[in-house]
């Protein structure tokens, strides 16, 4: 095994999938001849669901997927816990080619290793909370003691307590996909799979439910895969961003790296309307001391503003309303960079590129 | 196909004789030749309805006239409570013996619904989870349902003879097809999101069909039985006409006779049957949720006796004051 390997918890190898009768020989064909998803439909009667996905989570993260609908994410985190057979290529989680496992060893990993919160919450209408959350449990067998303690602990860490007696009709649509989350971690598997968990509430309960996963997720530090259709949400959750188009993976990297540098106009026109007050920072807007100078000739720095790299072009404003002068990028005392007023606007609008970003 | 030179192209059917009707004949000579096989397991049978007809008729009326008034209070309420028992009070009033034939009929329906259920639920099961297993059966389903009870009358008699198996198997015949047709309906039915959920926690195939897809399916399952029970009643005249006695028995002899009086005993005492039978079964169809979420001993006559006699332990509160507060 690999450094790699044994960093990322689950790892996706080249992975495809075709729906339909024909799929092999339409990846064969969209291999080779590089048919695009209408032609495949139409030659092949084949959907293509995902198209050469590759990508890694490493131990502790949070990867968020992010796409429009249709665009394949729900099949591609299928994968992960081989709900769905790729049509080519392989997934490893902590080194282990899924695909290679029997039934009993899949049924194992899928109920001890992987906890999974759906979109449509997907809850056992017939059972109570507390038997749905110790539900992966009991499938393998545990006793009602032990999966009753565990489950009530997930339960409380959901803040739902005193209502594991209910039926999920009796609650509301918030406190079910609580339920969902709870009965995802109450096994404590150290994966979480999540397929737009929170897309189907309204706006003030989802920012709720976002709290609450991004509280207990820093205290549980559970590598998790997190599937959005909603930018702001991947970037609020997110430590890496996949954007995912048709299939494919056309971009992977941190939130300030896609709203930074978009890969292509599709990326750009999603980030365009993102506010980079939060998620840029001076080191990526400063204008180096040298090349500054060249322009400018030698600037006296005193009364300048001072900032540290990684502050916020949120803090930047700040500084610079109650100046006239450029703000001065430091590290350690030593001056690096200047931000001017131009840049700093340039920034915030989306232009980063235009002043050169520092190495 | 020997008169091959008369051939008519103008009536092709009439100097063809495939020799289907032959061959159904040679059923019977195999019958026959098999009769020791037959007659032991048919004796079996036999004496398991007698024995459920002894038993039922053994009980006194009033007894049994409460208990089945306990059975539909528990399964669907006191309102169908108080219907069962004064449709049953009727069908004791229509005449002294009609008590004593229902209890005949109905020991025909219990056996043939219980068989049903045994043979219909894996059927059904099979046929929900396997798309060619359903393609197949549902045309034989289909004839089942559709074919003249007279056409397997006399096959089943020259089987096994006349009497209770005999009746019972016609009546299976008959009644079966709905079980199978909404156990798989039900089964399909099940939220295959909830399946999935089930599948991603590591439930097995046996354990996700206990544990989600059967318990999903029991309304529609229990409104299967609930047809299969009705179908089983519409045929006890039929049955009759093979020596199987009862309120069919009644009816079968009134026509012979054309007595008017009889017929309307017998016939009234089945339709006041189907009514009881039916109120019940479609009470236990009822799915949790209508039902406010409490389990089955928690209403009825049964709840009310354990919360007079057992401590003082909470029971779920109703539906009604577990209404989810919007959350905040
Ligand atoms: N079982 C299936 N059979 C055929 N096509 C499918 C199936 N599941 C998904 N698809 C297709 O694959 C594409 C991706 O779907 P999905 O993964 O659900 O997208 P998303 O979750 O991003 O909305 C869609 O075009 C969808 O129609
Ligand atoms: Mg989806």
């Amino acid at each position: 095994m690999t450094k790699e390997t044994d960093e990322a918890v689950i790892r996706c190898d080249g992975v495809w999938k075709i729906f339909g009768g024909r799929a092999d020989q339409a990846l064969q064909a969209v291999q080779q001849q590089g048919l695009s998803k209408e032609e495949t439909r139409d030659q092949y009667d084949c959907v293509v669901g995902v198209r050469d996905a590759s990508f890694e989570v490493r131990r502790g993260e949070i990867f968020c997927i992010m796409g429009l609908s249709g665009s394949g994410k729900s099949t591609l985190i299928r994968h992960i816990n081989r709900l769905i057979e790729p049509t080519a290529g392989a997934i490893y989680i902590e080194g282990r080619n899924i695909n290679e496992m029997s039934q009993k060893d899949l049924r194992q990993l899928r109920a001890e290793k992987i906890g999974m919160v759906f979109q449509s919450m997907a809850l056992m209408p017939h059972r109570t909370v507390l038997e749905n959350v110790a539900f992966s449990q009991e499938v393998r067998g545990h006793s009602v003691k032990e999966r009753n303690a565990n489950a009530m602990r997930a339960i409380h860490s959901v803040e739902l307590d005193g209502w594991e007696s209910k039926y999920p009709d009796e609650l509301s649509g918030g406190m079910q996909q609580r339920v969902g989350l709870a009965r995802a971690i109450a096994a404590d598997p150290s994966i979480l799979l999540m397929d737009e968990p929170f897309s189907a509430l309204d706006p003030l309960i989802r920012r709720q439910l976002q709290d609450t996963f991004m509280a207990l997720s820093a205290e549980m530090k559970k590598t998790t895969l997190f599937i959005t259709h909603d930018l702001d949400e991947a970037i609020r959750i997110g430590d890496r961003i996949a954007i995912m188009k048709d299939g494919v993976l056309v971009q992977i990297g941190t939130p300030e790296d896609i709203v930074t540098n978009p890969a292509d106009d599709y990326v750009a026109d999603f980030v365009a309307g993102i506010s980079k007050l939060e998620l840029v920072s001076a080191g990526k807007i400063m204008e180096p001391v040298a090349s500054y100078e060249q322009r400018r000739g030698n600037a006296d720095m005193t009364g300048w503003p001072e900032a540290h790299p990684e502050q916020s072009l949120d803090d930047l404003l700040n500084l610079s309303i109650a100046t006239q002068h450029p703000i001065v990028v430091k590290i350690d005392g030593r001056p690096l960079g200047v931000v001017t007023k131009n840049a700093l606007l340039r920034g915030i609008k989306g232009g980063a590129d235009d002043t050169g970003a520092a190495a | 196909m020997e008169n091959e030179e008369t051939f008519n192209w103008l009536d092709p059917f009439s100097s063809v004789d495939l020799g289907i009707a032959d061959s159904a004949d040679g059923v019977k000579q195999w019958a026959i030749s098999n009769r020791d096989v037959i007659q032991p397991i048919k004796q079996v049978f036999n004496e398991l309805v007698v024995a459920i007809d002894t038993s039922l008729n053994a009980v006194p009326p009033t007894l049994m006239l409460i208990l089945l008034v306990l059975i539909a209070w528990q399964a669907a309420g006191s309102r169908t409570a108080i219907i069962v028992g004064v449709a049953l009070t009727c069908l004791g009033l229509l005449s002294p013996d009609a008590w004593g034939l229902a209890m005949t009929t109905l020991a025909i329906v219990i056996a043939a619904v219980v068989v049903c259920f045994v043979i219909g639920l894996p059927l059904g099961i099979l046929a929900a989870k396997n798309d060619t297993f359903e393609k197949m059966l549902r045309p034989v389903l289909d004839t089942m349902q559709t074919i003249p009870a007279f056409v397997y009358l006399v096959p089943v008699v020259m089987l096994v003879g006349i009497g209770n198996v005999s009746g019972v198997i016609v009546t299976i015949i008959f009644a079966l097809p709905p079980l199978i047709r909404l156990t798989s309906l039900g089964i399909r039915g099940v939220n295959p999101s909830v399946v999935e959920a089930a599948r991603a926690f590591g439930a097995s195939p046996r354990q996700i069909l206990f544990k989600v897809e059967l318990p999903l399916a029991t309304p529609t399952i229990l409104a299967g039985v609930n047809q299969t029970i009705m179908l089983s009643l519409s045929m006890v005249v039929i049955a009759s006409m093979i020596s199987v006695k009862g309120l069919g028995n009644e009816v079968l002899r009134a026509m012979g006779r054309l007595d008017a009086g009889k017929a309307i005993v017998g016939g009234l005492g089945i339709v006041i049957l189907a009514i009881v039978l039916d109120r019940i079964s479609q009470g236990m169809g009822q799915s949790g949720r209508e039902r406010g979420h409490r389990h089955w001993w928690q209403g009825g006559p049964v709840g009310l006796a354990l919360r007079m006699t057992g401590p003082k332990n909470e029971t779920t509160p109703p539906a009604a004051q577990a209404t989810a507060k919007p959350e905040t």
